[in-house]
């Protein structure tokens, strides 16, 4: 069955969610912990790792948010 | 270029620039035509988040404490995650309750309370002056720097009388901008919209200008972030310095600030004004979901380059906080460093703007309105009077606020770094947070609970926080954070009940939460709701529900002079004459009120929308307390929000139901219309049997009947003549019996009913049987009967009489068909992997391709070619064919045509299993016929 | 002496039908299918036709067609035969022109009076 109306702003709601939970595990120490822990020549990985974190999940935000507002 | 006379026409120009804009603004709202009706407006005056802090200060940080700036943006990135989710409501609970700051807001969702409306109003005055004073003291410290340069900028700032102090010409500046924009309606639920805009540029200025300091230290003063970096590496005192070592408190440390700066961005009163209270339109929220962190992320893109740079040109000048300004101006650039100051300033003053209007709607609304509402003098005051007593009441907050910013930051500023003050600030209105989200989503919250969270909360923040913080500044004695009060040790303010190894603000953000947030939930476990706070807690949490804004809440009975009297005294007679405005319009064509209308009761909606106009310009619970000394009666209480809470869920639901099976219905319906499509077919196919059943017995009938009336009617027949009618009758007869045999044949196929009569038999035995049986038939018609028996025994299970009719038939059709001259026939049985074939060719024409399954229709008759016509063979009645086909099928065989393999013509070929091997004796006995 | 143009594909019933003419005292020709029905009727002139309507190629109603559209033989009078008695086919026969239609089996009693009277009447 094909997504009608109604179930779209369910989907793009429980996507956000499903994002969230992402970048909450994408910016707390467990994986910061492995990420500092690497090898470095010089500085830490860890505010490169940071940023491009970031920019993936800013992207995410604007693809699901900017698709969703089409609907 | 760096001459004061320079600098201050620039810095005052700017600001002039802020006027024309925000006049601009303004003056396109009142047109209709708002500047700041887009997403991305929005998302540009949010990142007012970014102050003087983020600009100067993010270096300072980077540059000590090595990631944990980032942080202070991965919060608010987090907090704009969940706005689709999380602000939204808040958007739409403001909206629909007209709510004018975050003290409005909290006040509201606990039964309208004025007191807590007033305390949090209190501690957001207490928490933000400093903030404010940090916004003052950058000015004048960045200002500082670019005059003395190098110099050192400190020994500058202490004797000079404060109207030499450039930031106090700011603040005052300011202060007029301010009154200007952001008090010209007395409603403050109004959008500020020439403020906003304003914003929003100083957003984009300091973006800019803090860009291009950045682009400049990386590849103008290093030749691009490769270098910079291998800089970096050969330097072992700075490899650490972006680890997460260098950060506070390690992990836990980044994951309190990660937390603190997230419960800071809801409840900072400027985030909140320009969040909620300045929003136009939901939908933008989806916007600036994305569009803001991407802002952040951008702004913070050059901290650590700068910071590196800074370090590693190490004591070009001491303090970090000024690495913005001071590595351009070591450089001897010029027009750069006057670009920063532009930046930091409109940081500054972009900050300063928004938090002293949040802050001025606040303290007149929330703190000086209940008093004066309380002095009974005030209800006497003549129509409109106090409108004006309102807007004047917010003026003086405005410039006693940015006083009070001054003047801390005057006396007592220099004590902390830029980033320290900010951080104490964001702790403590973090405090906010649980009585303003857990609020949200817990109906069960109490006004009890909140504020005693609230008031514990704050305490442990100050004891925590502020206070070491004048120890610090050296109000008072170092023995209190390093022995405790009267030296009980376990009381130290940075190490809480021995807890040690955190970072401050960690420490001081784990204590105050859980006393604030154990208080929130344990007391309101215990305490009881007021029926308004019922009704209030209903509203907030289930904000989103569709249908809740169609709902009026008013029970109470009043008359329209009444009200008309009570909102023209406090909100003027403009304001007062829209309110009825919209109600009249729906209800009498009249606009002008009559001595009639007076008299008239108050429809609910009316008496709703009047308490929103006075709450959007007096706040909630003032709004309350007016419209209570008018209206008897009381507001929708709990139980009837539910009920209406009740029935549209239950709608909701019968609703989904409905459409449930709905569906279902139509998945029916569409079924019952094919299988409708397959009866009509089946229908038609019977009608076509029927009369082609009808069409093949008349014929036989006809001859029978014809010659029987010429032999009753022809008494003089010769006998010879009447031997050969009657002999024509009796073949036509047989032809008829056997036709209706067929058709009964067919149609018990049809129906299942054909009873057969499997049993374990020779097919080769058959075979031969049959063609014994046939031999002589086609004999007579000249067809060669050859037999190739290569697999016997042929043992299979099947009803020999049925096999024998379908051989039989097969062998019939295939002499019909054979060649015409020398008509040759062949019948083979053979083995073909687990199954026994037996294969009757022709040397006729053969069937054509797209022929071979339709000569199994029934009444099907291949075209005969023209002279085989004229040979008069004996018909088929078209059903020979079928009727073996079924039998077969019903055996678990299968029947088809082929090419034939050793004649020219067709291959009729019917496969049947071979038998399981039973015992030998019951395979190899023959069969009974 | 008038001729009659018998077409069926049963033998059996050509056999009856070529009988009962010729014993009605009609000259006979048999045709078993449309084509050859055509050719009967430019070779033998007949003078009545007794045409069956499901031959193999060529059917009864195409015949008919065919002799009504041609202006030489457009009057002659022909009978249509058919095994399928139904209402419809026999419209449809009757509208392409046929001056009769008789459904099998048929009285041969009836058939006879009805071929004499359609002959008289050409006469005339």
């Amino acid at each position: 069955m094909s997504i009608t109306p109604q179930h779209r702003p369910r989907r793009v709601q429980e996507r956000l969610v499903a994002l969230i939970i992402l970048a909450l595990l994408l910016f707390c120490p467990p994986l910061l912990l492995v990420i500092d822990a690497l090898p470095a020549a010089g500085l830490s990985w860890l505010p490169l790792y940071i940023f491009i974190a970031w920019a993936t999940l800013i992207g995410l935000t604007a693809w699901l948010m900017e698709d969703g507002s089409k609907h | 270029m760096r001459t004061d006379p320079v600098i201050l026409s620039v810095a005052f120009g700017y600001l002039a620039l802020l006027f024309v804009v925000a006049a601009w603004g303004d003056r396109r709202a009142e047109q209709g035509r708002s500047l700041i009706g887009s997403p991305t407006v929005y998302a540009l005056s949010i990142a007012v988040y970014c102050t003087a802090w983020t600009f100067y200060g993010s270096v300072g940080r980077a540059a000590e404490h090595g990631p944990s700036f980032l942080l202070i943006y991965l919060g608010p990135t987090l907090a704009m995650l969940m706005a689709p989710l999380l602000i939204r409501k808040m958007v739409r609970i403001a909206a629909r309750q007209r709510i004018t700051s975050i003290a409005d807001f909290i006040s509201a969702r606990y039964g309208k309370s004025s007191s807590l409306g007033a305390l949090v109003a209190l501690f957001a005055l207490v928490t933000i002056t400093p903030y404010i004073a940090l916004q003052l003291k950058a000015i004048t410290v960045s200002h500082a720097v670019l005059v003395n340069y190098p110099d050192s900028a400190d020994t500058s700032l202490v004797d000079e009388a404060f109207w030499m102090d450039k930031s106090f010409w700011v603040a005052l500046v300011l202060a007029v901008f301010i009154i200007l924009f952001g008090t010209r309606h007395l409603d403050a639920s109004e959008r500020h919209e020439g403020m906003v805009a304003a914003i929003a540029l100083e957003s984009l200025v300091k973006l800019i200008a803090f860009l291009a300091v950045g682009i400049f230290v990386v590849f103008v003063m290093f030749e691009g972030p490769g270098e910079l970096f291998s800089q970096v590496a050969a330097t072992p005192e700075l490899a650490q310095a972006m680890s997460l070592e260098s950060v506070p408190g390690g992990a836990t440390g980044w994951v309190g600030m990660l937390l603190l700066a997230f419960l800071a961005f809801f409840t900072l009163p400027r985030q909140f004004q320009v969040l909620v209270v300045e929003n136009v339109d939901e939908q933008h929220l989806k916007r600036a979901s994305w569009l803001f962190p991407l802002y952040l992320l951008a702004i913070n893109l050059f901290v650590i380059p700068i910071a590196m740079a800074g370090l590693l040109l190490g004591g070009l000048s001491g303090d970090p906080d000024s690495f913005v300004l001071t590595l351009p101006l070591s450089t001897g650039s010029e027009g750069l460093p006057l670009l920063v100051f532009i930046g930091g300033l409109s940081a500054a003053t972009g900050m300063v703007i928004v938090e002293t209007i949040a802050l001025s709607t606040m303290v007149s609304n929330q703190l000086i309105m209940p008093l004066l509402l309380r002095s009974k003098r005030l209800h006497l005051g003549t129509k409109g009077e106090l409108a004006g007593w309102l807007l004047g009441i917010r003026r003086v907050a405005i410039v006693l606020i940015l006083l009070l910013g001054y003047l801390y930051h005057a006396l007592i500023g220099d004590a902390y770094s830029l980033v320290t003050i900010g951080l104490v600030s964001f702790a403590g209105v973090a405090q906010f947070a649980p009585a303003l989200l857990i609020g949200l989503y817990w109906r069960g919250a109490t006004h009890q609970g909140a504020t005693l969270g609230l008031i514990a909360g704050f305490m442990v923040w100050a004891y925590t926080l502020l206070i070491p913080g004048f120890v610090q500044s050296g109000w008072l004695d170092a023995g209190l954070i390093n022995q405790g009060p009267w030296g009980i040790g376990w009381l130290r303010p940075y190490a809480l009940f021995g807890l040690e190894g955190w970072d401050i603000y960690t420490h001081s953000l784990l204590w105050s939460l859980l006393a604030n947030v154990g208080l929130l939930a344990g007391v309101s476990l215990f305490t009881r709701q007021t029926p308004l706070e019922q009704t209030q807690a209903a509203l907030f949490t289930e904000a989103m529900n569709p249908n809740l804004q169609a709902t009026s809440l008013w029970h109470g009975k009043t008359t329209q002079g009444e009200l008309r009297e009570l909102l023209s005294r406090y909100l003027g007679m403009p304001a007062t004459r829209r309110v009825f405005a919209v109600s009249t319009n729906q209800t009498t064509t009249s606009l002008s009120p009559t001595l009639d209308d007076n008299e008239q009761p108050a429809s609910t909606e009316l008496i709703t929308r009047a308490e929103q106009a006075l709450a959007g310009s007096l706040g909630s619970a003032s709004a309350r307390v007016l419209i209570n000394s008018v209206v008897r009666g009381e507001a929708l209480d709990l139980e009837s929000i539910l009920s209406i809470l009740d029935t549209t869920s239950q709608t909701l639901e019968y609703n989904r139901r409905l459409e449930q099976k709905s569906q279902e219905l139509a998945r029916i319906g569409e079924e019952l219309r094919g299988a409708n499509e397959r009866l009509r077919e089946l229908d038609r196919l019977k009608d076509e049997f029927v009369a082609m059943v009808s069409h093949e017995l008349r014929t036989p009938l006809t001859s029978i009947r014809a010659f029987a009336e010429i032999l009753r009617d022809g008494e003089n027949l010769p006998d010879e003549k009447r031997r050969h009618f009657l002999g024509v009758i009796v073949h036509e007869s047989q032809r008829l019996s056997r036709l209706i045999e067929e058709i009964l044949d067919l149609a018990r196929l049809e129906s299942g009913r054909l009873t057969l009569n499997p049993q374990p038999l020779d097919l080769a035995h058959l075979a031969r049987h049959s063609v014994d049986a046939i031999a002589r038939l086609q004999e007579n018609r000249g067809v060669t009967l050859k037999m190739q028996l290569e697999a016997e025994p042929a043992p299979i299970i099947g009803d020999p009489d049925r096999l024998e009719q379908v051989i039989i038939n097969l062998l019939d059709n295939a002499g019909k068909f054979a060649d015409d001259t020398a008509p040759e026939v062949l019948l083979r049985v053979y083995r073909h992997k687990k199954h026994y074939r037996l294969s009757v060719e022709d040397n006729g024409p053969g069937i054509s391709e797209d022929e071979r399954e339709r000569v199994f229709e029934k009444f099907h008759q291949i075209q005969q070619h023209e002279e085989e016509k004229t040979r008069g063979r004996p018909k088929g009645s078209g059903l020979g064919l079928p009727i073996s086909r079924g039998i077969v099928a019903q055996l678990g065989g299968r029947l088809w045509v082929e090419n034939a393999t050793s004649l020219d013509g067709a291959s009729l070929i019917m496969e049947l299993p071979e038998a399981p091997p039973k015992e030998p004796a019951s395979s190899e006995k023959p069969i009974a016929t | 002496m008038a001729r009659v143009l018998v077409v069926d594909d049963e033998p059996n019933i050509v056999l009856s039908l070529e009988f009962l003419m010729e014993q009605a005292g009609f000259d006979v020709v048999t045709a078993e299918d449309g084509e050859s029905a055509l050719a009967c009727v430019n070779d033998a002139i007949p003078d009545l036709i007794l045409l069956d309507i499901s031959l193999p190629g060529i059917s009864g109603f195409d015949v008919l067609e065919q002799l009504r559209a041609d202006s030489d033989k457009a009057h002659l009078p022909i009978i249509m035969l058919t095994a399928h008695g139904r209402e419809v086919e026999r419209e449809k026969g009757m509208a392409l022109g046929a001056d009769d239609y008789i459904t099998k089996p048929f009285s041969t009693q009836a058939l006879v009076s009805k071929v004499k009277a359609l002959l008289a009447e050409t006469d005339k």
